[in-house]
């Protein structure tokens, strides 16, 4: 399959890349991995003027952690994070997503940056980053700005980034003392989409009981949805079978899903009730080994 | 659009459409035609590549995107007439059937092997997880990888 005609942009700086993309609008599309937008153009699903490719774009793939905050670069491939020590040992949440996204060969070029900017509501980072409440950076032509990750997803393949923005950073607070993260997905084969899969990060007081939680959903709306009910749910209990059975419950009533090849309504929102209970399961036995 | 870039070792130059996706340039400019197109739809992994030392989807990438990078197909494994073990792994273990998605399965096999000499049965499945042999004849191309591993480790404890 070949894609449509575009002409090829390769800025070698931020500044090149966001004042060429305020200048072409709507006709350019950015390139980063590929591994979303290619396969669209070759089915013509998009089929963009222009493409501005900025992987020869300096220091925008980088993981490190300072201040109090988790910050990865853009560009930064999902191989790299999936090998990434800092990641494995204090962010179980992110290394759990970044496994099971794709298939190993795509995760060679797919990037954190493009899993999230192309908000695909199938896709795994959207649900992982609204559990961990993450902020992200946008850089346009007229500076810099933070977005809390929750008012980032506007639509389904819609994002807060206004005309002439990339998005450049990912910022997710480090971990408090007795914290933890589980990502739960089904899938019916490696690289399919999610059927349903869930996000959880729990922080625990001394007592056990839960002093924080985030809980997100993927591929059951047309956005990555906030389980902010489920959350509430939990806030100052202890994780016993029915306080994690109401908040699984509450998981699944937040979710829209929408019938089709992966399953029906019933289904999937059952298997989101069933993925969260895991989760938090798995995640409390992560928060309770790091006191 | 020139592009410039190595492949197995060799300088290659092309004028090419920024459209024209990097596993073409390969099989039908270049005329390497030992990695193969399977589905086309970023599935099935015949297509791959290493790129900097990493397997890749060749179908899922630009040609004007490997400017200046090195890359390595299958033609690149065999040196001075000799098959990489890896290939001789193949072979020996009936790793293959109908044969089209072993120049993948090679590439991939490759670069895994580097990173993991003494590898599991489950983390040679991960590895393979995005090449897909429509023989289903995954059992012998797992046991090809760990023969292929054997002889490797015999060759660097010598």
């Amino acid at each position: 399959m070949i894609p449509a005609a575009f002409e090829y942009h390769a800025p070698a700086s931020l500044d090149d890349a966001t004042a060429l993309l305020a200048r072409l609008g709507e006709e350019a599309k950015i390139l980063s991995g590929g591994q979303s937008l290619i396969p669209l153009m070759k089915l013509r699903l998009s089929s963009p003027p222009h493409v501005v490719d900025i992987n020869g774009i300096p220091g925008l793939s980088y993981i490190r952690e300072a201040d109090g905050v988790l910050a990865i670069g853009a560009l930064t491939r999902e191989s790299e994070l999936e090998e990434s020590e800092i990641v494995r040992a204090r962010y179980p949440l992110l290394h759990d997503t970044c496994k099971v996204i794709a298939d190993p060969l795509v995760r060679n070029l797919a990037t954190i940056g493009g899993n999230l900017a192309h908000a695909d509501p199938a896709n795994d980072h959207p649900a992982t980053m609204l559990a961990l409440g993450a902020e992200v950076v946008a850089r346009g032509p007229s500076g810099q700005r933070r977005l809390p990750i929750a008012s980032f997803f506007t639509g389904p393949f819609e994002t807060a980034l206004a005309p002439g923005e990339l998005l450049v950073e990912i910022r997710i607070p480090a971990p408090a003392a007795r914290s933890g993260g589980a990502y739960f997905k089904l899938e019916r084969k490696v690289g399919d989409f999610a059927t349903a899969a869930v996000a959880a990060q729990l922080t625990l007081r001394s007592d056990g009981a839960v002093e924080q939680a985030g809980i997100a959903l993927t591929n059951v709306g047309l956005t990555p949805i906030k389980a902010v009910q489920a959350e509430t749910s939990l806030r100052g209990k202890r994780l016993d079978d029915a306080t994690i059975a109401q908040a699984a419950r509450l998981a699944s009533a937040a979710s829209e899903p929408a019938a089709d090849l992966r399953g029906s309504v019933a289904y999937k929102k059952d298997l989101v009730r069933v993925l969260t209970g895991r989760a938090l399961r798995k995640a409390a036995e992560r928060a309770d080994r790091r006191r | 659009m020139r592009v410039q870039l190595s492949i197995n070792g060799e300088k290659h130059e092309a004028d090419v459409e920024p459209r024209l996706l990097l596993v073409h340039l390969i099989r039908d400019v270049l005329r390497l035609t030992g990695t193969h197109i399977g589905c086309d739809t970023t599935h099935c992994g015949a297509c791959t590549v290493l790129l900097e030392g990493r397997p890749v989807k060749s179908c899922t990438m630009f040609a004007v995107q490997a400017n200046g990078k090195s890359l390595m197909t299958v033609e690149g494994l065999e040196q001075d007439g000799k098959l990489h073990p890896l290939q001789e792994g193949f072979m020996a273990e009936h790793g293959l059937q109908c044969g089209y998605c072993t120049p993948g399965m090679l590439m991939t096999g490759y670069a895994f092997l580097g990173k993991h000499p003494t590898p599991t049965e489950d983390e040679i499945r991960v590895a393979i997880s995005g090449n897909l042999c429509r023989c289903t004849g995954y059992v012998n191309i797992v046991k090809a990888v760990q023969h292929a591993a054997a002889t490797l480790r015999e060759g660097a404890a010598r």
